[in-house]
């Protein structure tokens, strides 16, 4: 049963990562801005763009299918469900007995799939192009990412996510060599999969480039906005995890509640490093070509493989 | 004392004069008297290694200078054939070289390094002979890569580059992972001798081979042969060894056939001696037979395909060398004694056979066989020098080679009897492709003129004399030496 | 406390050497390439000193601070001016496209750890569990050497090889005796020195260091 503080918990952390996801990105673009010299937008720019698509009609194509409408409500709910299981506070979150790695993998490739549906649902050339990249790079960034989390399961014993933080932030500390195998796949994997510099770039809208960008281009309006905040969760859902596999301390444990009070700072710290680090990695590369993309997600998958092997090897 | 004492001092000698020779000539290299020189440290060498040899033909092994060197019946044998060839080639070399820098095909710096490098591939042969410790004799092995390599690119041809390129990778890749196997030895020999460099030296070793641990020596030895392996030129890791033979200066192709990869070999039969003793059963050996079978007659069936008279040579080498591991594999008296005989016998013969055959591409002006024709009439002494080399290198009787290949086959009639018939067909096609092959070259139609001197062949039909004199009669100390080298291979 | 984390660190040291093996593998940039290889030099003494002073082994300071001169000075520093004295191009082009050199370099690594498996089990040094890693560094050596066209990278992977091996050494038996430590040094010096020279002599001739060029013998 779910308890009453366990609800508050758990609904305390959606909030947080519903509200908190678009200052991450509002934050990356900030960094990514000063990194290039450039007067940098405000914080708060995510959200000031969010209230005007709001605000705006929606305009939609003639031919456009239901699933045209819903599937950005679609893919929100998703990206806010993963959000929800990925331990940012604490460990003891009713949904997190009830959702796993596998299920977190699940309900992204299930957004992944909506998006890639909504993207061809129109006809356009540019929505089915972008369609079909966003599968090729899912479809390879997947059993990496699979394989990263394998790992982590590997070494606690449980594929659920707060187990692995529990045991990795508050057992006694042992120096884990696979992870830093599994940290540079799950990095690899991260910028491919929220669509950043060097396999996606987020701030083109070339034709020859353009991933994600290319399947929302019919969107508007309200729609948009779900989309675009869904991306911002997304990037969230995916630094938290990032934070949760390899640098989990601060996470409270149990139902800790002053734990829990403690670990906001904590995690608004390590967001913060997180994001300048993205904002430098897509500062200092350069975008690769499409049909580059599947070597680096191989590479990513070869590492997570290697991992795998070196835990086996190493850890036992 | 003062009989340790003196042994002392002749291995010194033995040691020190080509690596004095080495500096030396690394200075006055290139100048007109220089490849006399060279001649005079190779004499002093060989005088260290026959006063060596007496030594411990009377005293028995002797180990020297705190059990850093160990000298026995069998690598003193080996010591005494590399002295005499390296002092034979030395002879063979003076003339030749002068003649190939008159022919503006070597320059002065290259004779520098030629004749400094001919010195310390001496020393680092005798090094990985006389040393009783495996790491150093790795680091000795790797050692003759490094000096032979510029000396196959000596004349800077696209071909030489790219054989000495080939023989450097290869055998660079290859001793490798004899480092790795040794690395094993070491692994497998501290449990039992505990950390230390006597965990390496190879009569702590021997005395204690059956507690080393069997599975690690079973990998180390598979690392050992591989590494090692490539220095023999044993199939399937032989492909540096036809280029570096052809490419080469003809002394090096000599030195190559006739030393390195005996030393190779030799230090392939002490790893096989010890891995044996670790594992209790014939697990090196029954190897080291696959790989020879293997080589004999993979080469045997290439002889016939080559073009190049060093080439074919070189192959007929992998075919001589696999003969060898054979009969190493096959172990027992009369098999080692086999191929220690065999071992000799090759590296006279083949030695002389590339002297001769040095000379004849030299006066030919190529080495492509169907370009070399009549030699017999244009210059009878190379040309009856080839024709008496490639009989005793084929097993006629009476070379000596013909007694030494007749003892491999019957002991491997009496011991492995599925071997014979790949080994006699192999030694067949061998035979009828190389003397197909030599024999117009030697005797076929010309219209090149009779060349007014002839060269010195000195070397050539000393070292004939030599096979064909122990194919006829065989000194009983000399078997009796050989006898004891063979006891020691097991 | 660094005692108790000690071997982990090894550990970890090891995986970081695999690691950089594997970006050696995939690395196009002749540049990034020698920068890798100093990087591994690096690591290297790291773990040796590592070893050494969890053990007491004093010779393996020394080992150390020959991998130090060597390995992440002196080598990196010849291999800088051989490609500027070369004038190189940067890139390098493989044989065989990255993801399947990859794909076979996994390969090569649960080969490496099944062959090293029954060699640590009998192992007693605190270190045992790497010698997989140094066994694997070796192959992917292999594997890049084998892989590769230009001369230059061919080098850096023979140098690697002999990295993967020391790694090999220090982790199973803590090091050779020092005669042979010495011995290999000097070796892997003047062969470097040695295809330094050879490097020339083939552009001398040839216009280019690309290996390809050397495949005239064969067999007819």
């Amino acid at each position: 049963m779910i308890s009453a503080a366990g609800f508050a918990a758990q609904f305390t952390e959606l909030m947080l990562a519903v509200l908190l996801a678009p200052v991450l990105t509002g934050w990356v673009n900030q960094c990514r801005a000063w990194l290039q010299n450039k007067s940098a937008p405000g914080l708060l720019q995510p959200y000031r763009v969010l209230a005007k698509l709001f605000r705006k009609e929606v305009v939609l194509a003639h031919n456009a299918s239901p699933l045209f409408r819903f599937a950005p409500y679609l893919i929100f709910g998703c990206l806010a469900l993963a959000a929800a299981i990925v331990p940012t506070l604490g460990t003891d979150l009713p949904l997190n007995a009830a959702a796993d790695a596998i299920a977190l993998v699940g309900l992204l490739a299930l957004a992944r799939l909506f998006i890639a549906l909504a993207g061809m649902d129109i006809g356009t050339a540019f929505g089915s192009l972008g369609a079909r990249r966003e599968m090729l790079v899912g479809f390879l960034a997947e059993p990496a990412l699979l394989m990263v989390l394998f790992t982590a399961s590997l070494i606690s014993g449980s594929s659920s996510l707060a187990t692995i933080v529990e045991t990795l932030a508050h057992r006694e500390l042992v120096i884990h060599p696979s992870l830093a195998f599994a940290g540079v796949a799950f990095t690899m994997v991260s910028l491919a999969e929220n669509a950043r510099i060097p396999v996606d770039n987020p701030a083109t809208h070339l034709e020859l480039t353009m991933i994600h960008e290319a399947m929302v281009l019919e969107y508007s309006g309200r729609h948009l906005a779900m989309i675009e905040w869904a991306a911002s969760l997304k990037l969230f859902v995916y630094s938290c995890v990032g934070l949760a596999l390899f640098f989990p301390w601060g996470i409270a444990e149990g139902g800790d509640w002053l734990g829990i009070v403690l670990a906001l700072p904590v995690l608004l710290v390590k967001l913060a490093l997180g994001g300048a680090g993205l904002a430098l990695i897509e500062t200092v590369s350069a975008k690769m070509r499409i049909f580059r993309a599947p070597e680096f997600l191989g590479t990513a998958f070869l590492l997570a493989v290697l991992a795998m092997l070196v835990h086996v090897l190493l850890e036992h | 004392m003062l009989e340790a004492a003196l042994t002392a001092w002749e291995l010194a000698l033995l040691l020190g004069s080509p690596l004095l020779g080495a500096a030396m000539l690394a200075v006055f290299g290139h100048r007109a008297r220089a490849p006399e020189l060279n001649a005079a440290f190779s004499v002093l060498t060989l005088l260290a290694a026959a006063a060596l040899v007496a030594r411990i033909v009377v005293q028995g092994p002797v180990t020297l200078a705190g059990e850093q060197f160990f000298v026995d019946s069998l690598n003193v044998f080996l010591v005494a054939l590399t002295a005499f060839v390296a002092l034979t080639t030395a002879l063979f070399s003076r003339p030749y070289m002068r003649i190939e820098r008159d022919h503006g095909r070597v320059t002065g710096a290259g004779m520098r390094l030629y004749h400094s490098m001919y010195q310390l591939f001496t020393f680092v042969m005798l090094l990985v002979l006389t040393t009783n410790n495996l790491g150093v004799m790795w680091v000795a092995m790797e050692a003759a890569t490094l000096t032979t390599v510029l000396l196959v690119a000596l004349y800077r041809t696209h071909a030489s580059l790219e054989a000495a390129w080939k023989y450097f990778i290869l055998c660079g890749v290859g001793i490798a992972q004899a480092l790795l196997g040794t690395i094993l030895v070491y692994f497998a020999a501290e449990k039992v001798l505990g950390a230390g460099t006597a965990s390496l030296l190879w009569t702590h070793l021997d005395p204690v081979k059956d507690k080393l641990e069997p599975t690690v020596m079973s990998i180390a030895f598979v690392f050992l042969l591989v590494g090692y392996g490539t220095k023999v030129g044993l199939v399937p890791l032989h492909n540096w060894l036809p280029d570096a033979h052809a490419e080469g200066p003809t002394p090096i192709s000599a030195v190559l056939s006739g030393l390195l990869l005996n030393v190779a070999l030799y230090a392939l039969i002490r790893c096989k001696v010890i891995t044996d003793g670790a594992l209790g059963r014939p697990f090196a050996s029954t190897l080291l037979m696959g790989f020879g079978l293997l080589s004999v007659a993979v080469a045997a069936c290439f002889l016939s395909r080559q073009r190049d008279i060093k080439r074919m040579f070189a192959y007929s080498s992998i075919e001589h060398m696999g003969l060898m591991t054979f009969a190493f594999g096959m172990g027992g008296p009369v098999a080692s004694f086999a191929g220690l005989l065999h071992m000799t016998m090759h590296s006279l013969t083949k030695s002389a056979i590339f002297f001769a055959v040095g000379h004849a591409a030299q006066k030919a002006g190529t080495q492509m066989m169907e370009d070399i024709r009549g030699l017999a009439r244009v210059n009878p002494t190379v040309g009856w020098g080839l024709m008496l080399g490639t009989a005793a290198i084929l097993g006629m009787p009476p070379f000596g080679v013909f007694a030494s290949k007749f003892l491999i086959l019957t002991s491997a009639m009496a011991q492995q009897p599925w071997a014979t018939p790949i080994l006699l067909l192999s030694l067949g096609i061998a035979f009828a492709s190389i003397f197909g092959k030599v024999q117009p070259m030697v005797f076929g139609d010309t219209t090149a003129r009779r060349l007014p001197h002839s060269p010195a062949l000195v070397p050539v039909f000393t070292h004939l004399a030599m096979v064909l004199l122990l194919g006829l009669y065989m000194p009983p100390f000399l078997a009796d030496w050989y006898r004891q080298a063979a006891r020691l291979i097991g | 406390m660094l005692l108790h984390y000690g071997p982990q660190l090894v550990n970890l040291l090891a995986a970081i050497l695999l690691l950089l093996a594997f970006a050696m593998l995939s690395q196009r940039r002749i540049l990034s390439l020698i920068n890798l290889f100093a990087a591994q030099g690096f690591v290297l003494f790291l773990s040796t000193m590592l070893v050494a002073w969890l053990t007491g082994q004093n010779h393996l300071y020394g080992s150390a601070a020959l991998t130090l001169a060597l390995k992440v000075i002196a080598l990196p520093w010849i291999l800088h001016r051989l490609i500027r004295r070369l004038e190189v191009k940067w890139d390098v082009e493989t044989l065989l496209n990255i993801p399947s050199v990859m794909l076979v370099g996994i390969v090569l690594v649960i080969l490496a750890f099944n062959l090293a498996l029954p060699i640590s089990q009998l192992a007693g040094t605190v270190t045992r569990s790497t010698l997989g890693i140094a066994l694997a560094c070796v192959l992917l050596s292999f594997l890049m050497m084998i892989t590769r066209s230009k001369a230059v990278p061919q080098v850096i992977g023979f140098l690697a090889m002999e990295n993967g091996l020391f790694f090999a050494a220090t982790s199973a038996v803590y090091g050779m005796p020092m005669v042979v430590e010495f011995g290999v040094a000097l070796d892997v010096l003047v062969g470097a020195l040695i295809l330094g020279i050879f490097l020339f002599q083939i552009r001398e001739r040839f216009d280019s260091v690309d290996t390809r060029h050397l495949e005239k013998l064969k067999e007819q």
